[in-house]
């Protein structure tokens, strides 16, 4: 398993610096330019060393390496600085992003914990709520319930969060009053109320995103129940005795959670992207809202890290995937 | 019959039915058998015949819906299983009735080690404790013939082979020290020297745990071995029901007669061509009211068409129905009176 893994870390390496330089390379035929709001009075040679002062007077490919350099190597070491206090970073160009003229990962750093906040909230929620419904549905196929369910998650799978969104916080924000509508990033929670506050205002984006993630991962989850109660080590779990909630419970889950257990991994990456719409809606400033500003505002540093560090986290839950899949199904051995 | 408290079992007009989109199909009609302690019960006929639906029918193993138990008694020692609780009816199953099923490669949870899936009807039925069934494991891998069983409990089925994974079967249906044992065709999915292993190794198990066995087979070789009294089925239901000797040298049904005629003779002339029972098995869309075997039967006449014949006792311990002369006096046909 781990030479499995270190093969895989090192099979990475090529893929992300191809995602990287297509990134990169894509990006660099956006028009836009960083001075284009500057005031028309700076003169031009102020702006081109302006320009100069952000790293851009390179050609591409060596502005391509350098920021690699920047990624791989300047900002882990402000990383390193500012935990243990030390300055190897001192000094270095960090990637600086084009709107605010501050370095991109602080940004990011003070917008992940809403994206967590509410995406992983949402993410828990759904595999709490589908893990059970698929289960159910499952056992009592056909019945009311299953149907129900059918129904639900078709729902869940073809309303777009743009449109649930909107549904959500015209029934529970402006008809009802229960909840607000807009997610507050200034909240502290330093007491109980603070508390009950945020997770009110949690909510609404977590349903819309939880509704759509439940959608499908109780329809997997359903499938693969299936799948598994008409295998025969069922009826032969039936046939020395067990009772039913053990056959399901005990025998039919733990093979029916393989494909399942992948699908959540491989899901993960996908959130932080595919949240971009629900936290646009609820204005929860977190990455996906980042990464809209960035867009509409040509920063194109930001972008470029945003999108490669999506595709970073696609890449190693993919791996990660694999590796949960090799621990649970004890038939697959990667050596 | 000279039955009752001698059999283990006794199965009384069994019926099953599916219900399925295309209607219904009756499985298994007015089934009527018994088990005889330590004795081991051949079940014979070809695929579709309803031997395996009959006996998953005995502990409710079939899915209900689509299959319905109409009527019937099932007697285990005298209890009606077919009338008990479900929660007596699970400790029935594994615990006085084991059960061997035919694909030893699917039958096993490939997700738990085999210690696991033994130690299960132990601790359920015995009430065991995690270490003691443990060790009843180890005993009971051994008592089946796996080699180095202690080292082995944290093995996983894919690492066993076929012949060893229905071994480990048989270890799971024996855990409880079953009164009777279910064996579903279970050398059928194995190639012929692990069949011949399981074979001897489920006869010596028999003779020192004094179970009885149900042992269900389309192959006639395998019954021949082992069987001490046979019973053949046909259409879901039984056609004739012998001791093993008699059922050879003397069989009454023209479907029995028919089946044996299938076996390939290692001697004299090589038929060019091997010999087979022209037609299929009927799938029955109601309750049979003639024959089931007419179709098929070179001896069909009349009757046949109008009535499902009984069964009736033609010689000692031996039944058969059939109409047809010969069925009740094999001179008729010229065969040699044997029994």
């Amino acid at each position: 398993m781990l030479t499995y893994t270190i093969r895989r870390l090192i099979f990475a390496v090529p893929t992300l610096l191809i995602i990287a330089a297509i990134i990169f390379f894509l990006l660099e035929l956006a028009p836009g330019d960083p001075m284009a709001n500057v005031p028309l009075t700076v003169p031009s040679e102020v702006k081109e060393q302006m320009r100069q002062a952000l790293g851009l007077g390179e050609p591409a490919p060596i502005r391509f390496v350098l920021w690699l350099r920047q990624f791989f190597w300047i900002e882990p070491l402000n990383v390193v600085d500012a935990l243990v206090g030390t300055s190897f970073a001192e000094g270095e160009l960090r990637i600086i992003s084009w709107q605010n003229r501050s370095p991109v990962f602080i940004t990011i750093a003070e917008r992940i914990p809403q994206t967590l906040w509410v995406v992983g909230t949402s993410y828990l929620v759904a595999i709490a709520i589908a893990i059970p419904i698929g289960i159910y549905s499952a056992y009592r196929q056909y019945s009311m319930f299953d149907q129900a369910g059918t129904f639900v998650t078709m729902i869940g799978f073809s309303v777009p969060p743009f449109f649930s969104g909107v549904l959500v916080i015209l029934i529970f924000a402006v008809q009802l009053r229960w909840f607000p509508s807009i997610y507050d990033t200034t909240l502290v929670v330093n007491s109980w109320d603070a508390f009950v506050m945020q997770l009110k205002q949690m909510f609404l984006p977590v349903m819309v995103l939880a509704l759509q993630i439940t959608s499908q991962l109780s329809r997997f989850q359903r499938a693969s129940v299936l799948d598994n109660l008409g295998q025969d080590y069922v009826r032969t779990a039936r046939a020395v005795g067990l009772p039913e909630k053990r056959v399901i419970l005990v025998h039919v889950l733990r093979n029916s959670l393989l494909p399942v257990v992948t699908v959540i991994a491989l899901y993960v990456p996908a959130i932080f992207s595919g949240a971009i719409i629900t936290e646009q809606i609820f204005k929860v400033n977190g990455i996906g809202q980042l990464l809209i500003t960035a867009l509409q505002a040509n920063d194109l540093p930001m972008v470029q890290t945003l999108t490669f560090i999506f595709a970073v986290l696609i890449v190693v839950f993919n791996l990660l995937a694999d590796l949960a899949y090799g621990i649970l199904d004890p038939r697959i051995r990667y050596d | 019959m000279p039955e009752g408290d001698r059999s283990v079992l006794e199965v009384r007009d069994l019926n099953t039915v599916f219900r399925t989109r295309g209607g219904e199909v009756h499985a298994v009609n007015s089934v009527s058998f018994d088990v005889e302690r330590g004795e081991l019960l051949g079940v014979v006929g070809e695929s579709g015949s309803g031997k395996s639906v009959t006996m998953m029918s005995l502990i409710g193993l079939l899915p209900m819906p689509p299959a319905e138990i109409r009527s019937g008694e099932v007697l285990l020692d005298g209890e009606d299983l077919l009338k008990v609780s479900p929660k007596r009816l699970r400790e029935v199953r594994g615990g006085e009735v084991g059960f061997v099923f035919q694909d030893p490669m699917t039958s096993l949870n490939p997700v738990f080690p085999v210690g696991f899936q033994i130690a299960e009807p132990l601790r359920r039925h015995m009430g065991m404790t995690k270490a003691q069934a443990r060790e009843r494991s180890v005993e009971l891998l051994e008592l089946v013939g796996i080699p180095g069983a202690r080292g082995r409990l944290d093995d996983y089925p894919h690492q066993f082979s076929g012949g060893m994974r229905q071994r480990v079967m048989i270890a799971i249906a024996l855990a409880c020290e079953p009164k009777l044992l279910i064996a579903d065709e279970p050398t059928t999915a194995l190639d012929v020297t692990i069949q011949a292993q399981i074979l001897e190794l489920v006869h010596d198990l028999r003779d020192r745990l004094g179970m009885s066995i149900v042992w269900i087979t389309h192959d006639l070789g395998v019954i021949a071995q082992i069987a001490d009294r046979v019973l053949v089925m046909y259409g879901g239901q039984v056609v004739e029901k012998a001791p093993v000797k008699p059922l050879f040298n003397d069989p009454r049904h023209p479907y029995t007669r028919a089946l044996l005629k299938t076996i390939p003779s290692v001697t004299g002339a090589r038929q060019p061509k091997l010999e087979t029972i022209e037609g299929q098995p009927p799938i029955l869309g109601a309750a049979p009211s003639a024959c089931p075997f007419r179709d098929r039967c070179p001896l069909a006449f009349d009757r046949c068409h109008r009535e499902n014949p009984a069964r009736e006792v033609v010689a000692p311990r031996h039944d058969v129905a059939c109409f047809h002369p010969s069925a009740h006096d094999p001179s008729k046909i010229g065969a040699e009176v044997a029994a």
